[in-house]
């Protein structure tokens, strides 16, 4: 067998599965992240709550900010650039970031056409509503998904509907004869041999996270009883009142998402949660860009 | 023969299909609670030995996992799970601390440097798969620790009696000599008779 790039960057995302990947926008509070048992953490300038807040094009962060943040820890660093902004991620992979999160978060820069991400060494994450989203990154070499949610919003109503679609879509195509496949390959405009995985393993070819409004120990322990391999926690946890014991809260809850009793302890007294918009309050939908 | 699988964080369910593969009993660790059912070994997985480090004494399992490993338990460290069980490290702080070796975290650099290369394995006759992700190596071994592989002059796998561990994650291929090589060493240590160690023989 030779070395395969894609494979070691899967493998890389399976390493991670049952963790928490944590926004950081400091080296403080990079450390902060992977004392309270952070498995990676993303670093951006602003996270998505300001995002938001700010309003404007929102870009790739500044490369020292991220250096900064890649010397202060040594659990992995991931970074986002826009949507089909192939530079940004050359630049990122220059630095030798961990993985690229071509990201809805931030403005995108190619309103059809996202990253050829077969051309790059690094890996890349993408975030997905549904299979057919899913399958496309897939197809265009993202080897992690992650549902889009609705970031900075701490409402956690619209990563539940994707991980449920995606999960419900894959139960579907799992039950289909196998000569139903090409037309369902049509309409869900996603390649053949990859949904043919779906249907004959019943899961993604790739390590599946939750993302976008997971605020709470249980919202974080929802989305993995709802069949997340990980969660991703961005503005969640150092918008909140006390970071380190929500952040540590967080990370207990994933790996014990079923214990209840464990999950009502560590939700006790964690202080001022996020302040939440409702998604029906909110101006801009991040998780309509780059279907 | 009953193995169980410390499932705290990372790639917990790739030894679990192994041991399928193989036949063996095997369960998951999550909390101390789990260790009150019977088992014969432990495998601690890859995934990141910090977040695993703070979990096993988050959820108070640490002091028991180590007596037991210092008693005797068969245990096998894959990548993070070789960093837990390493009495020094470098870039990092110790954790189980059971193993007489020196290991290097992120000895390879970033993901760029993670790698895929097949290599002697002890006694073994053909190469075995070796995968490595964010890998570190062994920089030292002493006392009763024996290297058992190497890949390009640094250490890569160790042995020290009732203790295994190994740099690369041979969850992660679909050759199962490396986990054998274990059941084996489970049955030796253990006094278990061989021919109950699997259905696959």
């Amino acid at each position: 067998m030779k070395e395969n790039r894609y494979e070691l960057n899967k493998q890389l995302a399976q390493m991670l599965k049952g963790g928490v990947i944590m926004d950081v926008t400091t080296p403080e509070q990079a450390k902060i992240a992977q004392e309270a048992g952070a498995c990676a953490v993303m670093a951006l300038e602003r996270i998505p709550a300001d995002i938001r807040a700010a309003g404007g094009v929102s870009r790739m962060s500044d490369p020292g900010m991220i250096r900064g943040i890649q010397e202060a820890v040594s659990i992995p660093v991931m970074a986002k650039c826009r949507i089909g902004h192939f530079v940004e991620a050359q630049i990122l992979e220059a630095i030798e970031i961990d993985y690229i999160d071509e990201s809805e978060v931030l403005s995108p820069a190619d309103d059809v056409y996202h990253i050829d991400k077969t051309q790059f060494k690094v890996p890349f994450v993408c975030g997905a509503r549904d299979l057919g989203e899913a399958l496309r990154r897939i197809a265009e070499g993202a080897s992690m998904i992650r549902t889009k949610g609705e970031p900075g919003t701490g409402d956690v109503v619209q990563a539940v509907r994707h991980m449920r679609a995606m999960n419900s879509e894959i139960r579907r195509v799992q039950s289909l004869r196998k000569d139903e496949l090409f037309e369902t390959a049509k309409q869900l405009q996603v390649p053949l041999d990859l949904l043919t995985y779906v249907h004959e393993n019943g899961k993604l070819p790739v390590v599946n996270f939750a993302a976008g409004g997971v605020a709470t120990p249980a919202d974080a322990a929802l989305m993995m009883q709802l069949g997340a391999e990980g969660v991703f926690v961005g503005s969640g946890i150092f918008k909140s009142g006390d970071p380190v014991k929500r952040a540590s809260a967080i990370v207990q809850a994933v790996t014990n998402y079923k214990d209840a009793k464990l999950i009502a302890e560590l939700s006790t007294g964690l202080g001022e949660a996020m302040v939440g918009i409702n998604e029906q309050e909110i101006k801009i939908l991040m998780a309509e860009r780059g279907k | 023969m009953t193995v169980a699988v410390l499932a705290l964080q990372g790639a917990f369910a790739e030894h679990e299909e192994m041991l399928k593969k193989l036949g063996v009993e095997h369960f998951q660790i999550r909390q101390k609670r789990d260790l009150e059912r019977p088992f014969d070994a432990l495998i601690l997985p890859g995934g990141e030995s910090t977040v695993i480090g703070k979990l096993l004494r988050d959820e108070g399992m640490f002091e028991e996992i180590r007596t037991r490993i210092q008693d005797g338990l068969p245990v096998f460290g894959t990548c993070a799970g070789m960093i837990l069980l390493a009495e020094k490290v470098e870039g990092g702080v110790p954790c189980l601390g059971t193993m007489q070796i020196q290991v290097k975290r992120n000895a390879y650099g970033r993901q760029l440097g993670s790698f895929y290369t097949e290599e002697v394995f002890g006694e073994m006759k053909e190469p075995v798969p070796m995968t490595f992700i964010r890998a570190p190596y062994v920089e030292k071994v002493w006392g009763n620790a024996q290297a058992l592989a190497e890949v390009n002059g640094h250490i890569v796998a160790v042995r020290q009696g009732n203790q295994l561990v190994t740099a690369f994650h041979p969850e992660l291929n679909q050759d199962v000599r490396i986990h054998e090589y274990f059941l084996k060493l489970v049955a030796s240590v253990g006094n278990i008779p061989s021919n109950t160690l699997s259905k696959a023989g």
